[in-house]
């Protein structure tokens, strides 16, 4: 019952792995991974409550009565899209802070802004 | 044609979005996003009067009947925020052409207003739409362009702020694609009314609880309830300042609606309610926010910063107002989104003509602008008061309603921490006028001019909209009230 049904299980392993990795990594291009393996066990997620035990692809042809809901499969493709828009710009900007900061660590980038605002008081 | 302005809300900046990249050169743009912002804000206009005249408007798109095609429902509420987001919108817009000269190169204007247009269509989409799946798509529009729009703030901690947001924005947005998807497996529909009778059918299992607390979630880091708010503030201090007044008006109000939305109509408020111990924690969260908050906000040296810790407080009374889950609370909420949206819009538009003129928003350099630009900081000082709550302003209205709707459910405690939360406004709005009217400039700074009249005129429009509407309250209480009663008479 349980190992029945393990693409649940795998979801929310893949889920709290990228959540982890988000929080977890100080570095930006580690942080969007995170994201990334974090949409993908959503994906997954829709995927497999689309699918219907037994059921073929949801393409008509003869002799075909069972077939997936084809409705999950449809809206995670747009989901998939957004995911791959966020990655973009995401690293996009990445390579800005690259450029403005001269590094790709969390620990680096809030360090440099804390002490601009230290000589500010000064 | 009158038939299809529920679409058209959507379509009109969407569409127009593109045309930009036709018509290059800036001003050209910038007066046909103008154009298309304000054609957005008739539309809304109208479609509030047809609805409160009418009742609710049911939009097929593409002639597909619910719950297989996608249907714009228009209520009381959502016409509503659609009216304060167009609006908003637009009179921010007016002086982006000023404002943009100064913070944003040249050959980037275009690809601002395109940005700017689909952030609008993405929340005006969230507002209309009755579909569930929908909401996330336009989301995720509005979001995605949000996070360019403040990556293009001129100090390099715009991009670190963007990147926070980025990584944020994108947890909730999913957070409330898991709480959809969940409600799609237990229901088999996604479209918002449908959602509403079949949810209370299903089993009271813990997949539907899961699928509230999810979306919650997700909601919550979306308008920034404290302590999920931590990407607001910077992200608000370091983008471009038409970018900010539009936002710290619009965007948190539109995951407030999402809030609204869900926990009254789709779940039910007896369901959300008892579920979730939802009153004990928005009124722990938001008390926390205004208390919190505001006192960071007294500590803040740059200006923007200051409005953005107020910001979030604001979203505590918002709160506060949403957890008695009584009608006269949700109408302290919608009354104070709409209000809030006023005077942040004002605010921050006001702090971009500052900006405009002396190139920082930071405390100490606001010495002696009160007599250097007297008309900036009256509206930033009338903004202040309303913020703080003074009658004659539309932040007294608010205040009292949710006072008198803390009152009516018992909440004394409540009402007092209120009233008491206001005057932590009082030293963060004093802090700026005693620098602005007391202190002398550095000696030997240029004198400065006050603000181009492309600025002053749609600040003043917001300021005048300040004092109107804590005058004459007709309107958004009237409206305010409608939508709240209809959303406890429709849940289930």
């Amino acid at each position: 019952m349980i190992l029945g049904l393990y693409n649940y299980w795998i979801v929310v392993v893949l889920m709290m792995i990228g959540l982890y990795i988000i929080i977890a990594h100080g570095n930006l291009i580690k942080k969007i991974v995170g994201l990334n393996i974090f949409q993908t066990s959503v994906f997954i997620f829709y995927i497999s409550i689309g699918n219907v035990e037994g059921g073929t692809a949801p393409i008509w042809g003869e002799g075909i009565t069972l077939y997936s809901n084809p409705l999950p499969h449809v809206l995670i493709l747009t989901a998939i899209v957004v995911g791959i828009a966020t990655t973009a710009l995401g690293l996009a900007l990445a390579v800005r802070l690259k450029e403005a900061y001269g590094s790709i660590e969390e620990d680096d980038i809030q360090a440099m802004d804390d002490q601009k605002t230290d000589n500010k008081h000064c | 044609m009158l038939a299809h302005l529920p679409i058209l809300q959507v379509i009109v900046p969407l569409l127009a979005a593109p045309t930009c990249l036709i018509l290059r050169k800036p001003s050209l743009v910038w007066l046909f996003t103008l154009l298309a912002s304000a054609s957005a804000f008739v539309i809304s206009i109208l479609l509030l009067q047809q609805v409160m005249a009418e009742g609710t408007l049911i939009y097929e798109l593409g002639g597909w009947s619910a719950p297989w095609g996608i249907e714009y429902r228009i209520d009381k509420l959502n016409a509503f925020l659609a009216l304060i987001i167009s609006g908003v919108s637009t009179v921010v817009l007016l002086a982006a052409h000023t404002s943009l000269e100064k913070e944003i190169p040249q050959d980037r204007q275009t690809l601002f207003y395109i940005l700017y247009l689909l952030s609008l269509t993405g929340m005006l989409g969230i507002v209309t739409t009755g579909d569930a799946f929908n909401v996330f798509v336009f989301l995720e529009i509005s979001s995605l362009s949000a996070y360019a729009l403040i990556a293009l703030g001129k100090d390099r901690r715009a991009l670190w702020a963007s990147f926070q947001y980025l990584i944020m924005g994108t947890i909730g947005a999913t957070f409330i694609l898991i709480g959809i998807g969940l409600m799609y497996q237990m229901t088999g529909t996604l479209n918002m009314a449908d959602l509403a009778s079949r949810l209370p059918e299903v089993p009271q299992s813990r997949t539907l609880f899961t699928a509230y607390a999810f979306f919650i979630v997700g909601v919550c880091l979306k308008l920034a309830l404290f302590p999920l708010h931590l990407w607001l503030p910077n992200a608000y201090a370091y983008a471009p300042s038409i970018v900010t007044a539009f936002f710290a008006a619009t965007s948190t109000k539109v995951a407030i609606y999402l809030l609204i939305r869900f926990t009254f109509s789709v779940f039910g408020v007896e369901f959300s309610f008892s579920v979730l111990p939802l009153e004990t924690l928005f009124l722990a969260l938001g008390l926390l926010g205004i208390f919190v908050a505001s006192t960071t906000a007294i500590y803040q040296n740059n200006v923007k910063h200051v409005f953005a810790y107020s910001s979030v407080a604001q979203i505590g009374y918002m709160i506060v107002g949403f957890s008695m889950a009584t009608s006269a609370g949700l109408t302290a909420t919608l009354l104070h989104l709409f209000n809030h949206a006023l005077m942040k819009s004002a605010l921050f538009l006001a702090l971009g003509a500052v900006v405009y003129r002396i190139g920082s928003a930071e405390l100490n350099d606001f010495r002696g602008l009160g007599r250097q630009m007297p008309l900036t900081m009256t509206a930033i000082v009338i903004g202040g008061l309303s913020l703080i709550g003074i009658p004659l302003t539309v932040g007294f209205v608010s205040k009292w309603v949710l006072v008198v709707a803390a009152i009516e459910n018992g909440w004394w405690p409540v009402a007092a921490l209120i009233l008491l939360g206001s005057l932590l406004a009082v030293v963060y709005v004093w802090r700026i006028v005693e620098t602005a009217y007391f202190k002398t400039p550095e000696p030997g700074r240029k004198p400065v001019k006050e603000a181009p009249i492309t600025f002053l005129a749609p600040v003043w429009i917001l300021v005048s909209a300040n004092i109107y509407f804590g005058i004459d309250t007709r309107l958004s209480v009237e409206v305010a009230q409608a939508a709240a009663e209809s959303l406890f008479g429709v849940s289930p």
